[in-house]
Order: C-alpha cells, then structure tokens, then sequence
C-alpha cells in the first residue's frame, strides 16, 4: 500500500511525541516529583502510532496499564496526561486517576484501566454500541501478552465473532508480563493463532514498522466499517524499559528478568530510527525537516511538564466528588 | 512448649509459615503470580521454589478465575492449596470460585467433600496507585457464608494465623497489608497456630475501647499511648479475624468501658465497623454511655493524587479525634 508523504510525516510525528513523552516521566519519576506507577512504552510506539493513524476521530479505543502511547496517537492532550500523572487537577482523569487512568471521550479515548484484561469487555460492549447504532464506529482493545491468560479474552473473541462485531483485538506482543517471559506463560508465542478458532480474522504484525502496522490496521478498520468485523491482531514488539517505571529489569540487576543481550537486539530495531532511515532514503523527509519536527515535540513535551507542574492538586473538599455523577 | 523466640518481619513470618506447613505436610503447596520472584509477593515466597520445586511452588499467568479454581479444586480433592493474589484487587476475577464454589461446597453437598484452601489477598494501598489497586476488600468475603476470614497486624499473628488457615478444614481468606511488611515482631521459631476466630486486647483500659483491625491496630495504640497523656485510658483490641468474629472479647470489653470506636481500613457503608457496631448494641447497649464511632474510609474510591490520599486514608489523628468525640458525648 503507497503511504503518501503527509501521511509518513504524521506517523512518524505520533510516534515520536510518545517516545519524548515518555522519556521524560524518567527524571521526575527518580527525583519522586511524579509518585504513581507508570509503565513507560519507549519501543512500542509504533503500534500506537500505526493503529491509531488508521482511525477516524469518531472510533474508539480502549487501553491498559501500559497506555500513553495510545491516548496520545488517538489524539489526547499530552498536557493533560502529563499533568495527570502528576497527579493535578488539570489532568485528563482530575489527578484522580495518575498514568493507568487516561481518558479523553472527545477524540474517542473511552479510557484505560491496569487490571488485566479488564477493559476487553469494555471495548466489546463500544463496538456493540456502535452496531446497534449502526454508527460506523470502529473500536480497538489495546491489551498485552499477559491478557491472553484472562478467560475475559475468549469470552469477547468469541462473542465478537459471532454477532460481527467492528472490534480490532490488538495484542502488543512484548514477550514479557511483569517478571515472567512468555515462555513460561503460554506454550505457544504465537499468539494471534488464539482467534483462529473463535472464528476471527488473525494476522501477525511486525509491531516495530509503523508501515506495516498501519497497513494491516487500515485493512481491520475498512472490515469492521462493512460488517465484516472482528479481527484479531498481534503486534509483535518490545518495550525497551522495564515493567513498570525506568528500571529497565536487566539480568543481573534487583528485578533480575531480561537478558542484557536480548535488550541490545531489539535496541537495534528502534521503530523510530527504522522509520527516520526510509524517511531519509526514500526523501520524504530532509534531515532539517527531521530535526524540526524533534524540536517542537521537545518544546511540547517541555511545556506539558510546566503545565502540569505549574497547575494545582485537586483540593481536600473535593473528596467526595465524582463519586456519583448528579 | 519449648519455644525459642526471636525477631523476625512480617513478611518473612508468613515465608517461615510456608515453609514450616510445606515440610510438615506434603499435600500442602503454594499457587499464585509472582511466587518465583523474590520481589512481586514481599519475601513471602523467599526460598521456596528452591526448597520445593516448581510442582508446589508454581507460579502462573494472568488467570485469576481459573488459578483460584484450580486452588479449590485441588483442595476438594485431598490437598492443602494456597493461593496468593499480589493484590486482592486481582481477586475479583475469582469471585465465583471463591463464594459460589469455596464458600458453598460443603454445605451444599451435605457435608460430604471439605475445601481446605487458603485464599491469600495482599492489600497494597497508597503511592498514588488509585481505585483498581488499592482496595480493602476483605468485609466483602466476610459477608459470605462458608468463609473464613483473617487478618492479622502483627509477625506473630501473622505466622500463627497463616499455619491455622492452612491447618483449617474450610476456606479461609488470608488478608493481609503490604506495608505491614516491614514491621518486626517477637516470632517463635517453633510451629504454632494462632486460633482462628479469637481477638486479643493489646493494650488493657477503662475508658474507651477501640477496636481496629490490621495495620490500624498499630494506629490504635499509638492514639492510646496520646490519649493516655491526656488522661484517657483507651483500651486497644486487635480483632485478629474477622469471621469468625469474637464477639465475647469484644463485648465483654465495651461492657467494662461503656464505649467504643471502630477502626477498619475498609469503606464505610455496610463494612466491618457497621457490623461491629451492630454487634455491641445488640449485646451490649445497657451497658454503653455513648454510641459506638465508626473511624473507616470515606464510601470514595480511591483517588491518585497524593494531595488527595492524605485527606482519604485514616490513621492515628482520626482515631484520636474520634475518642475524644465518643468521650464527650
Ligand atoms: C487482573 C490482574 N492481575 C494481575 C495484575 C498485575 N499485572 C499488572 S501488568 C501485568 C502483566 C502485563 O503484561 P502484558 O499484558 O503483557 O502487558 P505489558 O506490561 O507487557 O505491556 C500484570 C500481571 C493486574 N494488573 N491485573
Ligand atoms: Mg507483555
């Protein structure tokens, strides 16, 4: 499929506001000025960036722990979920929620929540929604390898594929979840076989080529637009930090999980450098125009943490509010 | 009994406990996530996986629902299965093989097949970790019939009553708080049970009685020890399990006092301090010169923000505030 330039230039734009994104939390996150757990995705921006690129505003996405690449490609305000991880009043979730709390409903972010598996169903039931509306909405549950040991998974699968439903499962493959490699949690790793039998359309995907995610995400959407829905996808990727917070849980170390090696491999097939080359080469982008882009997502990225640091804590009296909407 | 004594922390109280059980009894075996690592479940599983191999120390995928069941299952069938969830937030994918298979078994086939199962739920509160991973769920299992469920504040207890609950011939909930992890307490080497269903006062008064459950009892007495200062001598009961409850300590103490705050780190509305409040003014109300106070959590998830925590986690101010309240009334 040709990707026209406008169109790189805009993948490439996604993915890198995450990775700057999400390389910043690491200074205030040591210096304890940002206290939630948060579950970084420097690696993974790609299927972020592909999938979301695919969709319309109007389509909904929901999310997991491990989710401001997917907020922010969907188009959520990074200063708003900066701001939330900070914990302030400002934040997408009201400094209720911190980093597994984001949410922005106006471009279709219904919202992400850490126990595992939990928002499946939730996805199930938007794309339900929008069958009964009839809405052309297209909805994606973003979860990871770990999820697939939830029964909740085969539940929805199944139940997608039966009444036709215009979901995309997107499995982020990374080979880990929390301590355990996925050895040691399935006995296949192939995971996008697990649809096959509920009847959906299953495909595996390189998760670190923006191209090839945004690709096969295109062709899920244009089948869930036309009925033709579900399909289930595996992206196959990796997260460059460690489960939670910029421990990058490397052999040797305390939490003593991924071999040193294993890590430099993967290093080496950064999905945003892969893209900077074709970039480059195919002469879509000058090395100036590279070099612009990197600037202005430093200086968002600069003025989302002042934002958030600069804005207020919720305050004490409001306790009690949104407990129940009047 | 020839006990030697010696300091140990919390955490490792409960690993001592397994160890003790699993040598003592080979139909006893630990199941949950992260049992192979030596940071997700505190120490608790330290040495373990070493000492006794992946058949019975067997770490899991992300399968709450069937891994529970699988606990239940294999306890019908002869063994001593503990199952551990790093969080008891996880444990709500297990409700069904928790209340409707554990908590009903016995009774429903007429007393012919037992669940001899540990259900262990750690609460992990605080650090900003919101509304999914840091709730105290335990009044929820409380609630059901056919359960058991314990929750100890100290080392000691903490050995005794893991030992009784996996000794124990029905299910019962092992609940217990992270950030007791830490504290040190006098531990016998030696095997022992603390009896399930029996508090204990730990601090004796005239006063006030106040009873707290888990890491508030240490609370409790820290709030006595201010109260004392200023003349008011609270007596500290640490109720140990929650079901069976020991409503002859309980009540025999607020005979003695007159009075009595409740401090439970659970929610308000219908949650443990409702109940013990109940309690004493069923038994007890001729004797009571004030009303019972409940010092819980507001009925309020949990919120991220630290700014927020401060304001919605209780502790020693709020039992000492409440006391003082209980006192003049
Ligand atoms: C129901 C439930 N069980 C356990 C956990 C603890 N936990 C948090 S993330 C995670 C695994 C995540 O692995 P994966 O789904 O592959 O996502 P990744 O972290 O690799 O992005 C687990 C077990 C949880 N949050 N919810
Ligand atoms: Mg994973």
């Amino acid at each position: 499929m040709a990707v026209n330039n406008a169109k790189l230039r805009e993948l490439y734009h996604s993915m890198l506001r995450i990775r700057c994104c999400e390389e910043s939390f690491i200074e205030p996150i040591l210096s304890k000025e940002v206290r939630c757990p948060v579950h970084l995705c420097t690696g993974q921006e790609a299927v972020a960036a592909g999938i979301c690129g695919a969709l319309e505003k109007k389509d909904y996405i929901f999310g997991n722990h491990r989710s401001h690449g997917h907020y922010l490609a969907k188009g959520g305000g990074m200063k708003e979920m900066v701001a939330e991880v900070y914990g302030k009043e400002t934040g997408c979730s009201r400094g209720r929620g911190g980093s597994m709390h984001l949410i922005d409903p106006q471009v279709g972010m219904l919202g992400s929540a850490p126990i595992v598996g939990g928002t499946i169903s939730l996805a199930l039931g938007a794309a339900m929604a929008s069958s009964i509306r009839k809405d052309k909405r297209v909805t994606v549950s973003f979860f990871g390898d770990g999820a697939t040991g939830e029964g909740v998974l085969c539940e929805s699968l199944n139940f997608a594929a039966l009444k036709n439903l215009p979901i995309i499962f997107a499995c982020e493959n990374n080979f880990y979840s929390t301590h355990l490699p996925i050895s040691e949690i399935r006995v296949s790793n192939r995971i996008f076989e697990i649809g096959k039998p509920f009847g959906e359309q299953s495909f595996r995907v390189d998760g670190n080529d923006v191209l090839q995610v945004f690709d096969r995400a295109k062709k899920a959407v244009d089948l869930c637009r036309r009925g033709k829905g579900p399909v289930f996808l595996e992206f196959v990727t990796y997260r460059m930090h460690g489960h939670v917070g910029p421990d990058d849980n490397i052999q040797g170390c305390h939490t003593d999980i991924r071999p040193k090696k294993e890590i430099e491999r993967w290093r080496k097939k950064d999905p945003i450098v892969k893209l900077e080359r074709l970039l480059l080469r195919k002469k879509a982008m000058s090395r100036d125009a590279l070099a612009e882009i990197r600037s202005m997502v430093e200086q968002e990225v600069r003025e989302a943490h002042e934002f958030a640091r600069t804005s207020p804590f919720p305050k004490k009296e409001d306790l009690h509010r949104y407990v129940f909407k009047d | 009994m020839s006990s030697k004594t010696r300091k140990l922390a919390y955490s490792l109280a409960i690993n001592e406990a397994l160890h003790q059980t699993m040598t003592a009894d080979s139909s006893v075996f630990l199941i949950g996530q992260g049992v192979k690592s030596p940071w997700y479940v505190g120490n608790t599983a330290l040495g373990l996986l070493d000492k006794f191999g992946p058949s019975r120390v067997i770490d899991t995928p992300v399968s709450e629902n069937a891994m529970t069941g699988a606990a239940v299952g294999a306890s019908i069938a002869g063994m001593r299965a503990v199952v551990v969830h790093p969080r008891i937030d996880f444990m709500l994918y297990a409700f069904d093989p928790i209340i409707n298979e554990a908590a009903n078994w016995y009774y429903m086939n007429g007393g012919r097949a037992s669940v001899p199962v540990v259900i262990w739920g750690i609460i992990n509160r605080k650090g900003e970790q919101a509304a999914q991973h840091s709730q105290a769920l335990q009044v929820m299992f409380a609630h059901v019939p056919g359960l058991k469920v314990v929750v100890p504040s100290t080392p000691y207890d903490a050995k005794g009553l893991m030992v009784a609950s996996i000794r124990d011939n029905n299910p019962v909930l092992f609940v217990d708080d992270r950030c007791l992890y830490g504290i040190e307490g006098d531990v016998p080497e030696e095997l022992y049970e603390v009896p399930i269903g029996k508090g204990i006062i730990r601090r004796n008064g005239s006063d006030v009685t106040i009873v707290a459950t888990s890491y508030l009892v240490h609370e409790a007495l820290r709030s006595a020890d201010k109260l004392q200062q200023e003349g008011i001598s609270a007596e500290v009961i640490d109720l140990r399990s929650l079901k069976p409850l020991d409503e002859t300590l309980l009540c025999d103490s607020v005979a003695r006092t007159g009075r009595l705050v409740i401090a439970d780190g659970g929610w308000k509305t219908y949650g443990v301090a409702a109940e013990l409040s109940a309690l004493v003014h069923e038994k007890v109300f001729s004797s009571m010169k004030a009303p019972a106070a409940r010092v819980t959590l507001p009925d309020v998830p949990a919120p991220a923000s630290s700014a927020l925590e401060q304001a919605y986690y209780i502790g020693e101010q709020d039992i000492t505030r409440s006391v003082k309240r209980v006192m003049s009334s």
